[in-house]
């Protein structure tokens, strides 16, 4: 059984006075225990959405969410939110994009560690915050004794990654949500971070759900990926295969614009034509098929289905990349 | 801390002197001055050169500035023209006045202001939210005087809720200590003129409560709903804390920031209020002391320690602001 079971997906932002935008789209994908799953798409895809809407963190007011999330065969979605309460943190930590503004600048870090432990584990202040010191001696934070008592903005950008992972692992979950932790981060640092994370989640046996538009944190990191469109898984395979032979023409575009060193200086980087808002309604067609090479007639017309292909992957295409064509 | 404070306070020593210059030429150089006001049109003009010179009025201006300077440092304001006393027990006999009906506005104000701005943002777009933006809008727009008077009608006349006016009812003789009549009666345990004073105030505090109390509910609304959408709070909910604890914790403290500022804005504000307020309840306070020192005999020596008090209190106030600042801001602390 799988760990975490997400089933059809669909998230739409309907706010009065405007039209309904189907943000995640009847997303499907599975997560085993202790597996790294990466979620790639470009910004607008519907990845963190998709992250938000499994944690139930997404408002109430304006959003409706469909499918079901099931978390060790419990669907998260028919909880109560405040039955939903006891499960994050505690079942599911998450980390998220930028760790300025997701500490709580007034408060000293040593709480805002401190407090996941007393509400889940009934630690009182004092012992949650000797376990506070621990967990971020573990997360690589040096001198975390003197760190307690300091607030966010004392902190370096790194170090403050860390403290929110420490945060997110504080309870041992079961299941890690990452939305893009290293996006606010410069380069050495966030190769430090996703070191630090894959140690951590392969110690512990959590499972990892790696939402990032970087596809080197995917190659470093993930076991299996879902590449996002428009809301829409299109691409799913194990990394090794999606590497070697990307199917969908917008994985193999992805990863054609990954700057390498081995071409000519001179020579252009490859980009994917238009922009994400390029798009058809899925229910037209693909939804890529405007910014696509490899277009054909058979791409417009109807919902092009999610196919299985080799080794438990998955693709969404009329037209794939075919392996001689790829580099 | 030490050095934001001596800093501070050396600002207000450079402020007053800046300010203790305009007020004596401001006042000055307005037409007609005490002689005038004293001794009225049709006085001769030996009179009037006698009461300029008793005054000190015949010295070169600069002589006059030099001379209130002197006596300003050494703590002596001069005598009131209109009544002789000296400025600073017309004054103290006044401050505690205005000081109770302030605290009492500012207590009004910052006790129900922040609650309902919060249960506006709690149940923001529903009815409650709305009602309060409502309120708050005629709160806001509503003059003082005649708030003050429509108070006075309805709760005062016919059915005598409250007292109409003044502090304390008369034959409630109480000892006078601190000369704030609420406080004296609870020293000297006159428990009943203790609360025939507090019987008095609410009505010209809450008038005088009125927009602070709905500038406080608006920046407060604003300000939980802005801190709602931060992301630590997003960070609190994936930690799973309980709504109760995410409210107390993170919520509450980060949006007082702002309201904090507020509140030390419409402290200084209240001044002005008060002098309204007094007129209509007949409180004596300094809002009096002011208008009556203006119309009734150019009162200069008065006039100018009244302004002085005013920019003193508007200045510490200021300045406790930044300090409290700093108490719930770590991030204030460090510069």
């Amino acid at each position: 059984m799988p760990l975490l079971d997400v089933r059809d997906l669909s998230v739409v932002f309907d706010r009065k006075g405007t039209r309904p935008v189907k943000a995640v789209d009847g997303v499907s994908f599975t997560v085993e225990p202790g597996q790294t799953v990466g979620l790639v798409g470009e910004s607008g895809c519907g990845k963190s959405v998709t992250s938000l809407a499994i944690m139930g963190l997404l408002p109430r007011r304006g959003n409706r969410v469909t499918g079901e999330v099931r978390f060790s065969d419990v669907d998260l979605l028919k909880l109560r939110p405040r039955e939903l309460r006891d499960w994050r943190g505690r079942d599911i930590g998450m980390i998220f994009q930028d760790p300025l503004s997701s500490l709580n600048p007034v408060i000293p870090l040593g709480v805002q560690v401190a407090e996941v432990l007393e509400r889940h584990q009934g630690r009182t202040r004092q012992a949650a915050l000797r376990e506070a010191k621990e967990l971020l001696d573990a997360v690589g934070i040096p001198d975390p004794q003197r760190r307690l008592k300091e607030f966010p903005h004392q902190l370096s950008g790194g170090m403050r990654q860390r403290a929110l992972i420490a945060i997110a692992l504080a309870c041992k979950p079961r299941l890690l949500i990452a939305d893009e932790p290293t996006t606010a981060l410069d380069v050495t640092i966030q190769a430090q971070i996703l070191t630090l994370l894959k140690e951590l989640v392969d110690n512990s046996g959590t499972a990892l759900v790696m939402i990032t538009h970087d596809l080197g944190v995917v190659a470093g990191l993930c076991d299996t990926v879902n590449v996002l469109y428009a809301g829409k898984v299109v691409e799913r395979a194990y990394r090794h295969d999606l590497f070697e032979d990307p199917r969908h023409p917008y994985t193999h575009g992805l990863l054609q614009s990954v700057p390498r060193l081995d071409v000519d200086r001179g020579a252009r980087l490859h980009q994917i034509r238009g922009s994400v808002s390029d798009n058809i309604p899925w229910s037209e067609g693909c939804a890529f098929a405007p910014r696509c090479d490899r277009v054909i007639d058979d791409c417009i017309g109807e919902t092009v289905p999610l196919e299985p292909t080799r080794r438990a992957g998955a693709l969404r295409c009329t037209n794939p990349v075919e392996r001689e064509v790829a580099v | 801390m030490v050095r934001v404070i001596s800093r501070r306070l050396i600002q207000l020593v450079v402020t007053l002197i800046a300010l203790m210059t305009l007020v004596f030429f401001w006042l000055r150089s307005l037409p007609g001055g005490p002689v005038d006001a004293l001794l009225g049109e049709r006085a001769t003009p030996q009179t009037r050169e006698l009461l300029t010179r008793a005054l000190g009025y015949d010295q070169p201006i600069w002589v006059q500035y030099g001379r209130f300077l002197k006596n300003v440092v050494t703590g002596n304001f001069g005598n009131s023209i209109r009544t002789g006393e000296p400025v600073t027990d017309v004054i103290s006999r006044a401050f505690p006045a205005t000081v109770e009906l302030a605290l009492g506005a500012i207590i009004i104000a910052i006790g129900l202001g922040i609650p309902l701005g919060y249960l506006a943002a709690r149940h923001r777009g529903r009815l409650l939210d709305n009602a309060t933006i409502i309120v708050t809008l005629i709160g806001i727009s509503i003059p003082i005087f005649f708030l003050g008077y429509l108070l006075k009608d309805w709760l005062t006349q016919g059915v005598h809720y409250f007292p109409p006016s003044g502090r304390i009812s008369t034959g409630l003789g109480n000892t006078d200590v601190t000369g704030f009549f609420v406080l004296d009666g609870l020293l000297t345990r006159e428990f009943d003129a203790s609360a025939d004073a507090l019987w008095h105030l609410v009505l010209p505090a809450f008038t005088l409560a009125t927009i602070p109390l709905a500038i406080i509910i608006r920046i407060t609304r604003a300000s939980v709903l802005d801190v709602l959408d931060e992301d630590y709070i997003r960070t609190a909910d994936a930690k799973g804390l309980r709504s109760p604890t995410i409210r107390k914790r993170h919520v509450l403290r980060n949006a007082l920031l702002p309201v904090v500022t507020t509140i030390g804005l419409q402290t200084g504000a209240l001044l002005a209020g008060a002098v309204l307020t007094e007129k209509v309840y007949n409180w004596g306070g300094l809002g009096t002391l002011i208008t009556d020192s203006i119309s009734g005999g150019r009162d200069y020596p008065v006039l100018q320690a009244l302004i002085l008090l005013a920019a003193v209190v508007f200045i510490v106030v200021n300045l406790l602001v930044d300090l409290s600042y700093a108490v719930i801001d770590p991030r204030v602390r460090v510069q």
